[in-house]
This record gives C-alpha cells, structure tokens and sequence, in this order.
C-alpha cells in the first residue's frame, strides 16, 4: 500500500471569501487603508498649518467640504466609530482576562469599560476643544 | 422513533486510484436523534465498507472525529442531524494533507504539540517522593480551560494562517505552551520561549478568532496567543532594557 496523500492549497488570493468569518476578518483588516489615508491627510492638514497661511489653511478646509471628500469622512468615522471600536473591544477580553479569586471576571464587563472609557476620554476631548 | 433521509455528500480519495478527491452521495436513512458519526456508521456498515475515517469514543473525549461538516470543522460526534438540512457535506478536515477519504495526516501537528513542551518543567531538584507541589484553585482556574483541549485540531483546520503558512505553529500548540506557562507548579516558561518568540509563533496569528469559534470544547486558543503576544514583548523589552541583559 502507497502512501500519497493529497494536499488542498489554501487559495493565495482568494481564501477569505470561504466563508463568513473570514470576510468579517478581511473587513477588520482592509481598515487599515482607512487609516492610512486618513493618517495621511491629518499630516497633510498639519503641513498646510505649518506653512503659517491662513488662506492656504482656509483653502485647505473648503476643500474637504467637496461632497466626495465629506462622503469619505463620514465612511471613514463610520468604519472607526462603530466597526473598529465594535470589533477590537469586544476582543479585548481574550487579551486581558482578569480574574478575582477563583472567578473570572464575565468578558461583558471588560467591554462595557472599555466602552466606559471611550466615552469619559472623548468627552474629555470635547471639552479640550470646547465642544462641550 | 422516526426516520429521516439524510444525502450525505462524503469526500472520498483512494491515493491508489484517484488524481483529486472526488464527492460521493449516499442516501442515509438517520433516527433523530443521530449524529454525523452515526450516519458515517451507518453507510460503514450497510452501503460500502470502503469508507475510511477515523473516530474512537462518540462521546467527545478523544477528539479523533474531526471533519469539516458543511464547511465547518465539527466533531462529528456532537454534530447532530436534526440542526442540520437534508443535505450535508462531509469533508476531511481543512489544512491537512488527505491520507484516504475522511483521515487526514496529522504527523505535523504531532510534532508541534511537542514542541510546546507540554509537561511540567522543574528548575529545581528533583522531588523525592513525598514532594507535592500545592495548587491553589484560583491558581488553576487561571489556565484550567485550556486543560479541556482533546487535540481534535479542529482549530488548526479553522485557522487560515496554518493554512496559507503550514510552518505557523499554530492554536492548539500554543495553547498548551500557553496552559503550562500559566501553570504555578511550572518553572519551563524560558524553556517554551522559542515557539512563543519565533518566527513561527504568536507573531504569525493575525487575531482572526476562528480557532476559538470552532472549538468544541470551548477552549480560546485566540485568547491565549493574545497573552502570549504581551508576554513575550514584555519579556523583549525587559531583555533589551535590564542591566547585563540580552541586547542581540
């Protein structure tokens, strides 16, 4: 009796179109573009300030209100706020278990501080920017 | 009790006649309360004896009746029919080469579970005897989950990083490197460095979750290459940084 066994390639390029999961895994991922490019205009934002001219900087803040552009932004904040946010807290208890005597503390409680957190800091920001 | 036709659709490969696996169809007649295994059983016994896999126990303790099940990697003992449609495909599992039919080879993940040093490791003198070494029960609750794994590579099989990079050392090995580090009777923690630091270790997971999803013991290997990933930066920066560390 021979032995050959048979070796199923995962798809280099296609793989994560199996099934749910991993489509919810790439969707994670390909966030980072969004990142990128929103990193990259912060810094380009910064280069325009940095140049001292109020009238680059106010030619700076009319273009961003192009529809396209304002279309961006709010996908963008939209992917942030609610798929990143939603995605990376709800993983954090695997990260940081914590455990009280014997008892591991319910993963939920993790995420609602983490959520707790958000919240304080981004009303602190508000605040430092005299939002709220 | 009533009967229900089940179509199975079964994966077969004959490495003495076959190029490529092909699909077989059998039509089971299953009670309700049957599993996959039981179905598998059934055209075993009463349709064609050729069919090769592998199960042991039925009661999911030996982990050896792994397969992919509608694309899912299940124990196929507690996989039951009636959560499942009249139709049903059953595969070997995913990542692994295919031995014959439903058996997949396993020689590499054997030889990863190894390498995680899966066994307590004393620094100090051997004990005598009458040595024990006392546990308290929050110290074991602190890695008892990860005890429950019966090696069903049920994760590895779910783990698109062992599929695309077979050389990643995977969940269910780290897992148990993971298990003995946490273990207060254990001193191996040094010793279990070089599949936690490699380049082959935590560092290839890219935190895609599905090891733990699967597991049917609800084990989170997820969960303990997370840690394994803070532990070992720590343990990089504390080499980098103390006095007379390691700075290569």
């Amino acid at each position: 009796m021979s032995r050959q066994p048979y070796v199923r390639p995962m798809p280099k390029s296609t793989w994560y179109m199996r099934n749910k999961r991993y489509r919810v895994y790439i969707l994670r991922e390909i966030s980072c573009l969004l990142v990128a490019g929103y990193s990259g205009l912060m810094i380009y934002a910064l280069s325009v300030l940095a140049t001292g001219s109020p009238a680059d900087w106010q030619a700076f803040v009319a273009a961003q209100k192009n529809p396209l552009l304002v279309l961006v932004h709010a996908v963008a904040l939209a992917y942030f706020l609610f798929y990143q946010t939603f995605a990376w807290f709800k993983l954090a208890p695997k990260a940081m278990p914590l455990q009280i005597g014997e008892k591991r503390l319910p993963g939920g409680i993790v995420v609602a501080g983490h959520y707790v957190a958000w919240i304080v800091l981004s009303a602190f920001i508000f605040w430092l920017a005299g939002v709220l | 009790m009533s009967l229900r036709q089940l179509e199975l659709d079964v994966m077969r490969y004959d490495p003495e006649q076959d190029e490529a696996p092909r699909f077989q169809q059998y039509t089971v007649p299953c009670e309700e309360d049957w599993a996959i295994l039981d179905a598998l059983n059934y055209v075993k016994e009463n349709i064609d004896t050729t069919l090769s896999y592998r199960w042991s126990c039925h009661m999911m303790v030996c982990g050896s009746c792994a397969m992919m099940v509608n694309g899912e990697p299940s124990l196929t003992c507690k996989t039951f029919i009636r959560d499942l449609p009249d139709r049903v495909r059953v595969e070997p599992l995913e990542n692994f080469p295919i031995e014959r039919d439903l058996v997949v080879v396993l020689d590499d993940v054997m030889e990863k579970l190894q390498r995680a040093k899966p066994f307590i490791i004393r620094k100090d003198d051997p004990p005598d005897e009458d040595t024990e070494y006392v546990q308290s029960r929050a110290a074991l609750h602190k890695f008892k989950q990860y005890t429950m794994c019966i090696n069903c590579m049920a994760c590895y099989a779910a783990c698109p990083q062992y599929g695309l990079n077979p050389s990643f050392i995977g969940p269910a090995a780290l897992a148990l490197a993971h298990r003995y580090n946490l273990d207060s009777r254990d001193q191996g923690k040094s010793e279990r460095l070089d599949i936690l630091a490699d380049h082959d270790g935590v560092w290839d997971c890219s935190f895609v979750g599905a090891c733990s999803e699967v597991c049917p013991k609800h084990v989170d290997p997820a969960a303990a290459i997370q840690q394994m990933k803070i532990e070992g930066a720590k343990e990089w920066w504390l080499q980098k940084l103390s006095p007379g560390g390691d700075k290569s």
